[in-house]
């Protein structure tokens, strides 16, 4: 096996210098009757030529080549190449948590820049070294609320993430945290009212998202007036952190809930990606995950360490703050290069490339379909109402080398033929002007086909 | 230094101040493409909403941050570098075929939300893992949506709760031994349970008669890793298993140790219900300095019901897609379908070793571990004598008369150009040091890590002062943890000069 | 060790100096000193209820996180507001370094504690075991 470095005879000589004749004798502690006496069933030993031939039939397979408008919490952006021969030294990738500070301070200094550069974009105080996902950094931050606030219940906008409100009522069900969920306004925002009636004196919080699913950007500040004077927390998941770039940050959040999975994250068919929690310095004690803060050494110089580790499971055990260990370190890695890369200047000028197509795209085709939720600002995702339903005309699509966007019916039932699309700075104009194509093709033959029905009525 | 290691040679490194001290305006890695659809006005678009200005983020330069990245890295140390003998984390080699692999432009570019018809090599690759994860267990089923060990775990209780409540009640607690990881306290608590700690025997292990004096009507579930933290296979474990189910619990195993496993012996086969493995430890998948990580969990037929949503099913026309009409399901543990990414890699690893190189790499490990108990025995304190699998845990014992304690001696590695084991852990050795070296050391390696471990012993008795000043060699030295626990400073602000 | 006469201890390292119906409390120097250095010390607000054998609190050193018992049950009157800001207090001075005042239930209740005398014999055998 090629990995292994051992010949046949150093196994032999190691045997000899622990005093057994064979391996087998180091398993013969195991009761016999459930040592495996057989080759496993797996495929056989592959060449290195093999693998890659495998996979890259795999890859074939996979949508290679395709002009996507799809968005809903995983993005496609462009990945600067030194981002990957950055994270491919062994240095970054083959090292474990930093626990050993001395022979660890490039994980710790990066991630130190890491939490500051996400403070500065969030406009938070502290940030931690990342969680697993936007979803569950979602989760893990009503959790946090509920720590803070000694209040139990919790209000989620049905205008987050699907699949992160499936994912926090997982976690909240056990805790016995009652969740409700308030509407959306015409707007796509969330309904004020609504949310006024919704919150009590148990609420710990409110789970909102800006860009919420539907790209429209919220009203952070009249939300959070709201939520503050009931002495809840408010909570404000970002999956798309591009945004940051153009669109104010949620200030008047206690907790910011991040996915930062666009900054530099190969979409991977939805992972691994890159959760973070940032929030104020006040409520730092109640904070999930790694943290890493600025010290000296022996002799004054400065360096960084794991910090207060006591909130983690390793020491409090079932008091722990959660039960999360791993992060996404290398994850984290590639958004703190990719943040490093655009910087200041070019992060907005990204920002604003991903607003113009999508405006573009949104008004091409606001021409024949219907476009849902115009009244509030949106960042890179619209809804289009069409009469056919979606899934058959993404499946023309297909033909054309386009995977359209993401049929809502499932989600969201009462918006009936709705689909989410999205542009990116990666979008081309004639991927979009080839999809609105299809769009009003599939508007013009359903006109004609209800036309033809009408015809036939009156003719009965 | 009166033992000069042949491993390490100290070598000049860089100074590399914090990114935003290189930072000034004008300066950019980044240039847009021409817009091809019309410029917009942003504050007309987003009025109140729009962002003017973006704080200290930085303005630099490509070569810049190459340096910059390049330089940090130089400060770590790195399986790639030698060996990295950390206890229950598995740092084996990570092979650079995954990584090849993994950025294939389907698979690194595919969309979550693509049509199905569109994503058969995703669906394949997580069928063709599991197939091969539920074959190595020798369990029935498999879900690889847990995004790392801890909430794999937190998975595998999901359903052991969801499975008690199905029979009537959910019961109320866990049963944990004292030399378990911290996660499986957490874990439980997170899922409702009450914890209730099982005390080892003096061999180390599961002591039966406590574990039958404990085990009723009221207990969930049994969470054990095996072989445990003491690198030891509980040995009766089928009594364990047994126990467990005449009342109606189940075992639940912690799969951190898998390495001693794979292809010698299944959890399926000795009674396990449930178990989460951690293929970034014995699948080979990178650490990268702490994560991503991946914790499919695997599961005997009566949990299936209750596998989170969705699970990839094989459909009438022979196509993969995904089932998301699963009732009984304790729902979503995160958004997607899991670290994909990892995923492929360790399916890259299993078809690179096929059943003998499987069988030979769990061979590797423990006979590596074993030389290592061998090797060190008498030097350091033993503090169970019972065989050992994939790793091994000695104690300070023997130092602590000279005042040196386990951190001093890991410290003290660092210098002969190691990295230290786990230090401190399994709670039930006081002053514990934690060696695991995985398959993937030399016996040179191996044969150098055990000098140094020996000349570090002579160097307790000599010169105790001397250990507890370590490292000698690092570009920083101890750092002050206490006053970064004070007064955390968490993030880099500008009047912070340096 | 000497432990201060003018109060009383329990067996989970607090001291207890009683004036009047109002408890001063805090941990010992064995406390502090198998703590290790102190880093965050967390109290209840003033105004909060304290019930005898329960925890009001806690104190974290770098790696260690230990649970704070109260020696008597009743009203916490007044928090050291210092130990926010400067929890090294505690290590430099564990028996002035007071953590909570408690207005007592019944003071009487503090009969049951240890004497100085008594405390360090416990500690001594507990260090010795």
């Amino acid at each position: 096996m090629r990995y292994l470095p051992k010949s046949p005879a150093d196994r032999e000589s190691m045997l000899k210098a622990i005093g057994v004749r064979s391996v087998d004798d180091l398993f013969a502690f195991i009761p016999a009757e459930y040592r495996l006496e057989r080759d496993l069933k797996v495929p056989r030993q592959m060449a290195e030529s093999e693998i890659v031939d495998w996979f890259r039939e795999r890859s074939r397979e996979n949508g290679d080549g395709y002009a996507s408008f799809l968005g809903a919490g995983a993005y496609s952006h462009y990945r600067p190449v030194v981002i990957d021969a950055l994270i491919s030294r062994g240095e970054f990738l083959t090292a474990y948590t930093p626990y050993q500070a001395e022979v660890s301070q490039g994980t710790l200094q990066s991630i130190f820049e890491f939490q500051t550069m996400i403070c500065e974009l969030t406009g938070m105080e502290v940030a931690n070294a990342s969680m697993y996902d936007g979803s569950t950094a979602a989760a893990e931050a009503v959790m946090m609320a509920a720590r803070l606030t000694g209040r139990r219940s919790v209000v989620i906008a049905r205008s987050v993430h699907p699949e992160y409100r499936e994912v926090l009522a997982t976690y909240a069900f056990h805790q016995g945290m009652p969740l409700s969920t308030i509407g959306f306004a015409d707007t796509g925002r969330v309904d004020i009212r609504a949310l006024e009636k919704a919150i009590t004196e148990d609420t710990a919080c409110v789970l909102i998202q800006s860009p919420n699913f539907f790209g429209t950007i919220e009203d952070v500040a009249a939300i959070a007036d709201v939520v503050h004077k009931r002495g809840a927390k408010l909570v404000v998941s970002i999956a798309e952190a591009v945004s940051l770039g153009i669109v104010e940050p949620p200030r008047e959040a206690d907790i910011i809930a991040m996915e930062a999975q666009s900054f530099g994250v190969p979409l991977g068919f939805g992972g691994p990606y890159c959760g973070v929690i940032a929030t104020r310095e006040q409520f730092v004690r109640q904070m999930p995950g790694r943290l890493v803060g600025q010290t000296t050494d022996r002799n004054g110089k400065r360096g960084f360490v794991l910090t207060l580790a006591t909130r983690e499971q390793h020491i409090r055990r079932e008091k722990a703050t959660s039960n999360i260990c791993t992060n996404q370190a290398l994850v984290a890695l590639m958004v703190n290069i990719f943040m490093t890369i655009y910087g200041k200047i070019g992060l907005r000028e990204l920002a604003k490339q991903n607003l113009a197509k999508t405006v573009y795209a949104a008004k091409s085709f606001g021409k024949h379909g219907k476009l849902l939720f115009s009244g509030a600002p949106r960042f890179n995702e619209f809804v289009i109402q069409t009469t056919e339903d979606p899934k058959a005309i993404n499946s023309r699509g297909l033909g054309h080398k386009i995977v359209g966007g993401l049929p809502l019916k499932k989600f969201y039932p009462e918006l009936r033929n709705a689909s989410l699309w999205c542009c990116t700075e990666m979008t081309t104009r004639s991927s979009i002007d080839t999809a609105v194509g299809l769009v009003a093709e599939s508007e013009r033959s359903q006109r004609t086909t209800d036309e033809e029905s009408a015809v036939q009525e009156v003719g009965r | 230094m009166k033992h000069v290691t042949q491993k390490a040679t100290r070598h000049v490194n860089q100074n590399e101040g914090l990114i935003f001290e290189k930072s000034s305006p004008g300066k950019g890695a980044w240039r847009l493409p021409p817009l091809d659809v019309p410029d917009v006005d942003a504050a007309e678009l987003l009025g109140s909403s729009e962002r003017k200005d973006l704080g200290q983020l930085p303005e630099v330069s490509e070569i810049e941050i190459i340096r910059h990245f390049t330089r940090l890295s130089t400060w770590n140390y790195a399986i790639d570098l030698g060996m990295y003998p950390l206890g229950s984390c598995t740092m084996k080699y990570n092979p650079r075929v995954n990584e090849v692999v993994s950025r294939l432009e389907g698979l690194a570019n595919g969309h979550p939300y693509q049509p199905e018809k569109i994503s058969q090599g995703a669906l394949r690759i997580m069928k063709t893992l599991s197939d091969c994860l539920i074959e190595i267990t020798g369990m029935d089923d498999i879900t690889l949506q847990p995004a790392a060990g801890a909430q794999g775990e937190l998975t595998g209780l999901l359903m052991v709760r969801a499975y008690h409540e199905s029979k009537g009640a959910p019961r109320k607690k866990i049963l944990i031994p004292d030399s378990a990881h911290g996660t499986n306290p957490a874990t439980a608590a997170m899922v409702g349970y009450a914890v209730e700690n099982l005390k080892s025997n003096a061999n180390g292990m599961v002591d039966v008669a406590a574990l039958s004096a404990q085990m009723n009507e009221q207990v969930a579930a049994l969470m054990l890793t095996n072989p445990n933290t003491l690198g030891v296979f509980e040995q009766e474990i089928h009594k364990i298993a047994d126990l467990m189910h005449s009342k109606g619990g189940l075992l639940y195993m912690d799969g951190a140790n898998m390495n001693a496993l794979v292809g010698k012996v299944r959890p399926g086969d000795f009674g396990v219900d449930v178990m989460h493995l951690n293929l970034h430890k014995t699948f080979s998948t990178p650490h990268g300095g702490g994560g991503p990580g991946s914790g499919p969990v695997a599961i005997k037929k009566i949990l299936r019901p209750f596998l989170p949503t969705p699970i990839v099913v094989t459909k009438s026309d022979g196509t993969l897609g995904f089932d998301y009409d699963r009732p009984q399901s304790v729902g979503r543990v995160r958004a997607f379908y899991g670290n994909f990414g990892m995923f492929v890699r360790a399916l890259a690893y299993t078809l690179a070793n096929g059943p003998d190189g499987l069988r030979q790499t769990t061979e590797d490990a423990v006979l590596n571990a074993n030389y290592i108990r061998k090797g060190l025995e008498g030097v350091y304190d033993l503090p169970y004598s019972t065989p050992t699998m994939h790793e091994v845990v000695f104690s300070d014992k023997l130092q602590l008369k000279k005042g040196v304690k386990t951190m001093d001696i890991a410290k003290r590695l660092i210098d002969y150009g190691f990295h230290p084991y786990t230090t401190a852990f399994p709670l039930i050795v006081p002053g514990a040091l934690m060696i695991e070296p995985t398959e993937s050391e030399s016996k040179e390696e191996m044969d150098l890590f055990i000098e140094a471990m020996r000349a570090i012993a002579e160097e307790v008795e000599q010169d105790p002062e001397m250990v507890l000043q370590a490292p000698h060699s690092t570009r920083v030295s101890r750092l002050d943890e206490t006053a970064a626990a004070r007064k955390p400073v968490l993030r880099w602000k500008p009047s912070q000069s340096h | 060790m000497p432990y201060p006469t003018d109060r009383k201890y329990t067996k989970e390292h607090e001291w207890l100096k009683l004036d009047g119906d109002t408890a001063t409390i805090g941990i010992t120097a064995y406390a502090q000193q198998s703590l290790g250095d102190i880093v965050f010390v967390e109290l209840p607000k003033a105004g909060s209820e304290v019930t005898a054998g329960k925890t009001f609190g806690s104190v974290e050193s770098v790696k260690a996180v230990s649970d704070l018992y109260a020696p008597a049950s009743g009203t916490v009157v007044e928090v050291n507001p210092e130990l926010a800001t400067a929890p090294e207090q505690v290590n430099k001075d564990a028996h002035g370094a007071w953590m909570i005042k408690v207005k007592l239930k019944s003071p009487a209740e503090v009969g049951s504690l240890l004497s100085a005398a008594d405390y360090e014999k416990f500690v001594a055998e507990e260090g010795g075991s």
